[in-house]
């Protein structure tokens, strides 16, 4: 992985330090040069002649395409500066190996942004999950996963706003495995400095951008001295690098009981850590407000940056008109951030929390019984 | 694994359970961890009409906590002598210590005394600290299943209502085998170990565990989906086995899944067995939904030797001497060391006290809402005691 993002970025960063920002194209350099002053995973997309940004739309599987009009009708209604690009991503076999076609490969190059709904894995040996297909071909490193309550939506917890980013590249999901002996596997997890630094870097710089002032490393370093070890002790060089950010460090069993005790502490903080407690971490604080269905999730890479729906891509009502559309809309909030088009993303957000806090336009999932397309209307009303 | 004989009379005790219906509530009890899952030729022998039981108090909280267990227990008059051994994790150099010493007098005393009741021990951070002492004694002795019981107290309100779930979980490989190397400066490997042969113990002991409580369901929590070879292996012995117990409802789920529903929809769960790294999370998610580590007791269980210790591991050094520490997780893991025993009376009597004292609500610790101290707290256990007589 490491490998081919370096050749297709040769370290040539020294040589255009002076070159301001806006000079675009060399941004795309080697993870490890990064200094303090450059932001990690900074969005390099060109406007069209419109003055457009296009952005590459992976409709999905089941409810996919449903909660992907959804988007673009509210999209179009607040006059986003976005067109869509669809594109197909049904994966192919390259070499015995499950790759995605080259014209999606190619759209999301050029766009460097891509907004995407739910896809269904195929069931069957061999196949590797298209999502990691996908984080493995843009190496997208940070697994971006805030979750705000929504004040529609009554669950035991209330007002949790956290956020939480997961390194996306190693660690427990390394994928190298082997049975040493028949009854006897060893899995690696893989901690290397370099994505550490990476996507640590990465926390503290959104930390700033979103204007929070604590940031907390996850770890099991008392268990795993070594690779939980290292993440610790990288984080802590870079937090010297952010003095404005207080930084400390939590066992992953405190950060456990203490968040779903009360959530509320963490408000004021950016949780980073490796990848598999990551993974449980994020689905935990999504149960907090209410599942899958109501938080966004961006994955966050040097070239490109993919903004998603996690949740499933529920074949038992596709098709119907029932879907809720707000995971793949919170996403695309996130995504108009991260193209720095903050003005149309609050806009649009305030209309949406709105319209869920109203609770009268509810779709099925959380209670109500409007269809997506009554959903979207009460939106774009309140825009 | 089990002996033929433990599966016997695990299975005689599910039939005798099943006829009346009283008798499976009380084995649903909170500390009901029935001493058939192990098997009898191993019990502990009495000396002189007493049980010798080592007790390690542990890091942080743990002298104050074992102080309130020995006094209530000593009001009892329960059969046990305590056999104390201060083992420390603490490396600051202090003759109280970390030694090598204590820590193989207490592997020495629980071979013989083969019943320990134990608090946390202290583990540090930094790369050049010492192997986890808890994770060590469990290696060492081969304790392989850690049950953590996790239900509402009556009395103790929390978010969450009408939990009852039981998290076990295998406690000597997986993510906490040590094995860790650095191939190049900046790149660790670290090893996760999982074999069929310990898989299948832990699957089996889970099962054998559901039919002696009455308990209905086993989920087994992995992430196959991931690490298909690792977690494909624990899932896939799981699946195999389950066959061979028509009566319990069977089911997998991926962990962040599982974590999600237990923030959200509790109650689904009733036996829950994983991994080692996926128990130490989720029995701290658990414990959170009933009020906490000062609540959740629970146990590490051999072939021959049973551990018992708070369910939900915390050393809790930052309430370390301020009489603040709740002393319910290791009160009720010690009544769960006295059902081991079969003085289901001691331990009725001393579980409903301390019960009686939660639901009172006026004396209560500060973990729990209340602004007692501990000493009040088991004052008030006490009390409760003399009251009941």
């Amino acid at each position: 992985m490491f490998a081919l993002r370096s050749m297709a970025a040769p370290a040539q960063r020294q040589c255009f330090r002076a070159a301001p920002r806006a000079a675009v194209s060399f941004s795309m350099r080697n993870q490890r040069l990064y200094s303090t002053q450059e932001k990690v995973a900074k969005f390099d997309g060109q406007k069209d002649a419109q003055g457009n940004y296009t952005v590459s739309l992976i409709e999905g599987d089941g409810i996919g395409p449903e909660i992907a009009v959804a988007v673009k009708d509210i999209f179009a209604a607040a006059k986003t500066p976005i067109t869509w690009e669809p594109i197909n991503v049904d994966p192919i076999l390259k070499d015995g190996k499950t790759a995605i076609p080259d014209a999606a490969i190619d759209s999301i190059k050029k766009n460097k942004i891509a907004l995407k709904g739910p896809l269904a894995t195929p069931i069957g040996k061999g196949h590797v999950s298209l999502n990691l297909t996908l984080r493995r071909t843009f190496n997208l490193f940070a697994n971006l996963r805030p979750c705000r309550s929504v004040a529609g939506y009554k669950t035991p917890y209330d007002d949790v706003d956290t956020v939480l980013i997961r390194e996306n590249t190693e660690g427990e999901y390394s994928g190298i495995e082997h049975m040493v002996v028949d009854g006897v596997v060893q899995s690696i997890k893989l901690i290397t400095r370099a994505a550490s630094e990476r996507v640590l870097r990465f926390a503290f710089q959104h930390a700033r951008a979103i204007g929070r002032k604590k940031v907390r490393v996850v770890h099991k370093a008392t268990i795993m001295k070594m690779s939980d070890g290292l993440f610790l002790q990288v984080a802590q060089q870079i937090a010297k690098e952010f003095p404005d950010i207080e930084f400390d460090a939590e066992l992953l069993d405190n950060t456990c009981l203490k968040m779903t005790t009360d959530p509320i502490p963490y408000n004021d903080k950016v949780l980073v850590m490796p990848n598999l407690y990551g993974d449980i971490l994020s689905d935990m604080c999504a149960g907090l407000i209410g599942g899958l269905g109501l938080t966004p999730s961006g994955n966050i890479g040097d070239e490109c940056s993919i903004f998603e729906a996690v949740h499933g891509s529920a074949p038992d009502i596709a098709g119907k008109g029932l879907a809720n559309p707000t995971a793949l809309l919170l996403s695309s909030m996130m995504m108009l951030r991260h193209m720095s088009l903050n003005e149309y993303a609050d806009r649009i957000e305030k209309a949406a929390f709105a319209t869920l806090a109203e609770g009268k336009a509810l779709t099925g999932d959380l209670g109500g019984k409007a269809s997506t397309k009554d959903f979207t209307n009460a939106i774009i009303e309140k825009l | 694994m089990l002996s033929r004989s433990s599966a016997r009379s695990a299975q005689r005790l599910f039939r005798a359970a099943a006829l009346p219906a009283q008798r499976l509530n009380v084995a649903r009890g909170f500390a009901s961890v029935q001493d058939s899952v192990q098997s009898d030729i191993f019990k502990p022998t009495k000396y002189g009409g007493k049980y010798t039981v080592t007790l390690i108090p542990g890091d942080g909280i743990g002298a104050e906590v074992a102080e309130s267990v020995k006094t209530i227990f000593k009001a009892d008059n329960v059969p046990i002598t305590w056999e104390q051994i201060e083992v420390s994790g603490l490396s600051d150099g202090s003759p109280t210590g970390r030694t090598e010493e204590t820590f193989q007098q207490a592997v020495a005393s629980l071979r013989r005394n083969k019943l320990g009741l134990k608090g946390i021990l202290h583990t540090p951070v930094s790369r050049s600290g010492h192997q986890s002492f808890n994770v060590a004694l469990r290696q060492e002795l081969d304790i392989y299943a850690s049950i953590s019981l996790v239900k509402n107290i009556p009395g103790l309100k929390t978010r969450h209502d009408n939990i009852d779930l039981c998290i076990i979980r295998e406690n000597t490989e997986g993510e906490y085998s040590g094995l860790e190397h650095q191939s190049v400066p900046g790149v660790v490997e670290s090893l996760k170990i999982i074999t069929r042969a310990k898989s299948e113990r832990i699957a089996k002991f889970a099962f054998q565990f559901a039919l002696v409580n009455g308990r209905k369901k086993v989920t087994c929590i992995h992430k196959a989906n991931i690490m298909k070879l690792a977690d494909g292996l624990f899932r896939g012995t799981f699946n195999r086995l389950a066959k061979d117990y028509p009566q319990l409802e069977c089911n997998d789920m991926i962990v962040d899944n599982a974590s999600m529903q237990c923030v959200s929809r509790p109650q689904q769960f009733d036996v829950m067995v994983m991994p080692n790294l996926y128990g130490g999370i989720l029995s701290n998610i658990a414990a959170a939904l009933v009020g906490g580590p000062g609540v959740v007791p629970g146990c590490n269980m051999g072939r021959d030797i049973a551990v018992f210790e708070p369910g939900c591991r915390h050393v809790g050094l930052d309430i370390k001497g301020k009489d603040q520490a709740n002393p319910t997780a290791l009160l009720l893991s010690g009544a769960m060391l006295l059902r081991h025993l079969g003085l289901d009376d001691h331990a009725n009597r001393i579980s409903n006290a301390v019960y009686s004292v939660i639901a009172d609500g006026s004396i209560r610790t500060p973990d729990m809402g209340g602004n007692a101290t501990n000493n009040q707290f088991t004052r008030a256990i006490l009390d409760a005691m003399e009251k009941s007589l």
